[in-house]
């Protein structure tokens, strides 16, 4: 894999396709437990986990999968390998299972797995699909982070709630008074839509704003490739 | 994708890819069991120590000394307690005197539903500790509650019920202070408290009536 291929699949990853803010995928999930910064870091791990390892597996085996049944040849190794994951972290990271634990299953019902697998792993070599599927990830786990934060920080006034079930001994950190009644609509579905809504539209703003500015300067190559690829 | 310029006929074709797809079934099956059967046991010593851990956090270890987990009764599906399940009760004993008896209720109206607990109730008649086992209130503002999500590390609210019992808690005392009772509660989450308490004297006083039979029947020792 080349330097370039390496930051392309990087960019795509944590911003172009950014799963949550561009791809919109696996909404469901996504808003049921960013309630607060640490659930959201721990489903985005647990996807980071599921989504390497779905992505090297079918990368390896793609030249073996004909092309007629890939859709359920894919849904049995992203459901098999899970189901693997969740019994081994049971088994030998305990500790790290009962927190954890609780989101693998919500990952295999994930359309981002699956849509991964189908758009990058089924015809990429497996370093790159590895590389793929950590960096979907990742960008899921910054966008998660982000809207945990802004939930919390309005529904409860605190930052880091529940840390100390990953790490007894740091405490969550109570940013506005205690006396702070909460808002509640920060914590419920619909305050999530909303402010996931609100990123949404940030990003768009930025990316008009970075379109606005590469339009006024002359045009470098690389800019030029990109509206080549763009245009494909 | 496939490699080979070869023709199939169509019930060629099907044949292929059927027997591919049984392949990789039987593949990943036999994956499957072989992460299951190595993982079973493992999984299982450690299902075993989360429930004692849980035990112990409604009664402290030191004030039994029988395997708990063997000492059991099935309870039947039981009203008093928002049952609607058979349930196991577990009998705590020290030198083979009653100690205490751990079992599950349920407050049937949380703001969100049902919330399961686990009390245990000592020989005495006195609660000894409670927990909250499974919810789905409000985080942030019900789930306290719970003592993980109370801010109150210190005495959290759920504690406030050790040590009471209807000897020295009058009937119209198990009650948050809103309704003339003696439990606390935070303001704007009265619903939540209302029915944990209303679960725990409703558990105390089926217990209470029947402790004696519950902890002699069937009994191994």
């Amino acid at each position: 894999m080349t330097r370039d291929e390496f930051s392309t699949i990087a960019y795509n990853g944590l911003w172009k396709q950014n799963t949550a803010l561009a791809q919109l995928l696996g909404l469901c999930p996504l808003l049921a437990v960013s309630t607060n910064i640490v659930n959201g870091v721990m489903l985005a791990l647990a996807t980071i986990i599921v989504m390497a390892l779905a992505n090297v597996a079918v990368a390896m085996l793609r030249n073996l999968i004909p092309h007629e049944i890939r859709i359920p040849v894919f849904i049995l190794i992203v459901a098999a390998l899970v189901t693997v994951v969740d019994l081994l972290f049971n088994a030998q990271l305990h500790e790290l299972y009962v927190v954890l634990g609780i989101f693998i299953p919500l990952i295999v019902t994930n359309c981002i797995v699956l849509a991964r697998v189908e758009a990058f792993a089924a015809k990429n070599p497996p370093l790159n699909s590895t590389v793929d599927g950590i960096f979907m990830g990742l960008g899921l786990l910054w966008t998660l982070a982000v809207l945990g934060a802004m939930r919390e920080l309005l529904g409860s006034g605190t930052l880091f709630s529940g840390i100390d079930m990953v790490f007894p001994s740091l405490s969550p950190i109570q940013v506005l008074p205690a006396d702070y009644p909460g808002f509640l609509l920060g914590l419920l579905p619909p305050g999530a839509f909303i402010l996931l809504g609100c990123m949404i539209a940030w990003k768009n703003w930025m990316d008009a704003r970075a379109a606005e500015r590469a339009k006024r300067r002359p045009p470098t190559p690389e800019a030029i490739a990109d509206t080549a690829e763009a245009g494909a | 994708m496939t490699s080979t310029p070869r023709e199939y006929t169509a019930p060629g074709m099907a044949l292929r890819t059927a027997a591919i797809l049984f392949i990789f079934v039987i593949a990943f099956t036999a994956m499957l069991s072989a992460a299951y059967q190595w993982t079973k046991p493992a999984i299982a010593a450690s299902a075993l120590a989360e429930k004692m851990k849980l035990l112990n956090e409604v009664l402290p270890g030191s004030d039994y000394d029988n395997p708990m987990l063997q000492d059991t009764l099935t309870l039947p599906p039981t009203a008093e307690l928002g049952l609607k399940e058979p349930s196991t009760l577990y009998r705590a004993r020290k030198n083979g005197q009653p100690a205490a008896l751990i079992f599950e209720a349920v407050a049937p109206d949380g703001y969100a539903g049902r919330i399961r607990l686990l009390i245990a109730i000592r020989a005495d008649g006195s609660v000894a500790g409670v927990r909250v086992t499974q919810h789905k209130e409000t985080p942030g503002l019900g789930d306290y509650v719970d003592p993980k999500k109370d801010k109150n590390k210190t005495s959290p609210w759920i504690t406030q019920f050790n040590g009471l019992s209807l000897a020295s808690t009058p009937a119209k005392e198990w009650r948050v202070r809103k309704d003339g009772g003696r439990i606390d509660y935070h303001a704007g989450a009265t619903v939540t408290p209302r029915a944990v308490t209303r679960a725990v004297h409703q558990a105390v006083l089926w217990a209470d009536i029947r402790r004696d039979q519950l902890f002699a029947e069937g009994s191994t020792q």
